[in-house]
């Protein structure tokens, strides 16, 4: 008998114990994130695809299409094409294209780069309706361009 | 005076069934905000302000959808037991008065009329589970059989205490022998118990085998598609809505309390219930089959038989 009425003690205290959980927890703010309207922090060191750094005087890219990035590439998808513009000392990307659906976001070419001018970007945003965009992602866009018209024809 | 009476049952019948529709669009999504929040969650956001039409979206879904009979099921049990297991929720809520005026019909024997009309839940659940040929369905409809033997005497022995002090059948004269003192003062142990069973007699978690959804797919209502499923759904947040209705007829008072009209005091007391339910569903684990009998024949039964007989006792001596 005082074992059947402790029983029943016990298990309605444990019961209350969880009403408080839970009632605590309903207090408590909810850590959903609506998304797309508000977006988690992204972390510090994460890795979207690769982009090229800005000059930040010039507006131009730093890279100086030495073919080293696409040396260290694995699996082979950076393809670059440079020349030297009128009047530079030095060579710059005419062409500088991802094909992000090969890569595996190794870093490798941003660790082989001699002038730091690749990074990972922080876009993670990327679905689509065809693999094509993907494919080829032309890093140059955006970036201002040393180059006269006539040889963007490539 | 009979266009009256017709213009009366006319309105009753909208009245009843605007109000079991509208009870549960609200409770579907009262259920899915305060499950969602007690995880960490928002619950529906998306649908209408704050979420509050997703119920009558998941409705028009269901209701545009197939109702897909299985091809060894006994089609006419299977085709009836979501109406028997909705139907009598119509005919339990017409008795309840919401306030002094606001009642569908007075009834001597309303609370009698209740008790029995809330049984034919189980048998709907039965006929489902038959009906279904499945094995989930009809392992589900065995539970809710033994389970309704666990929970309906002491269901009753904690009500039989409420009859004899207000020594009355009659819902309205429930809650006006009440009127200074609830019930639930004079009979605590009754009050508890009866909200312990109100959870079983609902199916609802921790007590809901006939539904299982972690051991038995969905239990009684595995095969059910469409409108057929949404009946099944109604069904249970009327039950609730019902049961909440009466508990806070037997041992809260009813319509009576301080400054607000009655039939707010009366849903207050409703949703109070409501929302204990929906605390109950979100915190405790569902428990076996085995420990819910014990508990309903050797804790319930024992503890509400020894209340009934305390109050006959103590009100015999008085």
């Amino acid at each position: 008998m005082n074992n059947y009425l402790k029983e029943i003690f016990n298990g309605l205290k444990s019961l209350v114990i969880g009403l408080k959980v839970t009632m605590t927890t309903m207090l408590t703010k909810s850590t959903t994130i609506e998304w797309p309207r508000e977006a988690a922090p992204i972390p510090e060191r994460f890795r979207g695809h690769i982009m090229l750094r800005k000059n930040e005087e010039t507006g131009l890219s730093k890279c100086i299409a030495c073919g080293s990035c696409v040396r260290a590439c694995p699996s082979n998808c950076i393809q670059v094409k440079g020349a030297k513009p009128e009047g530079a000392k030095k060579k710059a990307p005419i062409l500088f294209q991802l094909d992000f659906t090969k890569c595996s976001l190794c870093g490798l070419c941003v660790e082989s780069c001699p002038v730091d001018a690749i990074t990972f970007s922080r876009n993670y945003a990327l679905a689509g309706p065809s693999s094509e965009p993907f494919a080829t992602m032309n890093l140059l866009a955006g970036l201002a361009s040393p180059f006269r018209e006539e040889s963007n024809e490539l | 005076m009979n266009e009256i009476s017709i213009l009366r049952s006319l309105l009753t019948i909208v009245g009843v069934s605007v109000a079991i529709g509208l009870n549960a669009v609200f409770v579907v999504w009262l259920e899915r905000k305060v499950a969602g929040h007690m995880q960490y969650r928002l619950g529906p956001t998306e649908v209408g302000p704050k979420g509050l039409l997703q119920t009558v979206a998941d409705g028009l879904k269901l209701v545009s959808k197939q109702i897909i009979f299985p091809s060894a099921a006994d089609k006419p049990i299977f085709a009836l037991a979501p109406i028997i297991c909705l139907v009598p929720v119509f005919v339990a809520i017409l008795p309840v008065p919401f306030s002094d005026t606001l009642q569908g019909h007075e009834l001597d024997i309303g609370l009698l009329l209740v008790i029995a009309l809330g049984l034919l839940n189980t048998l709907g659940i039965l006929m489902a589970g038959w009906g279904s040929d499945n094995k989930y369905a009809l392992l589900g409809a065995s539970r809710a059989i033994a389970q309704i033997c666990a929970y309906k005497i002491p269901l009753l022995l904690c009500i039989l205490p409420v009859i004899m002090l207000s020594g009355s059948f009659s819902l309205r004269g429930i809650v006006n022998a009440q009127d200074p003192v609830w019930y639930a003062v004079y009979q605590p142990v009754a009050f508890f118990i009866y909200i312990i069973a109100i959870t079983m007699e609902t199916n609802r978690s921790p007590f809901d085998f006939a539904e299982a959804e972690s051991e038995l797919v969905a239990g009684f209502h595995t095969e059910y598609s469409g409108m057929a499923f949404s009946l099944f759904f109604l069904a249970e947040y009327s039950y609730m809505f019902l049961a909440s209705a009466i508990a806070s007829i037997l041992f809260l008072g009813g319509w009576h309390g301080p400054f607000l009209p009655g039939v707010v005091w009366m849903l207050l007391k409703i949703y109070f219930f409501l929302c204990l339910m929906m605390w109950f569903r979100w915190t405790f684990p569902r428990v076996r089959v085995d420990q819910m009998l014990n508990f309903g024949w050797k804790i319930l039964l024992p503890f509400s038989l020894l209340n009934f007989l305390i109050t006959a006792g103590v009100m015999a001596i008085l």
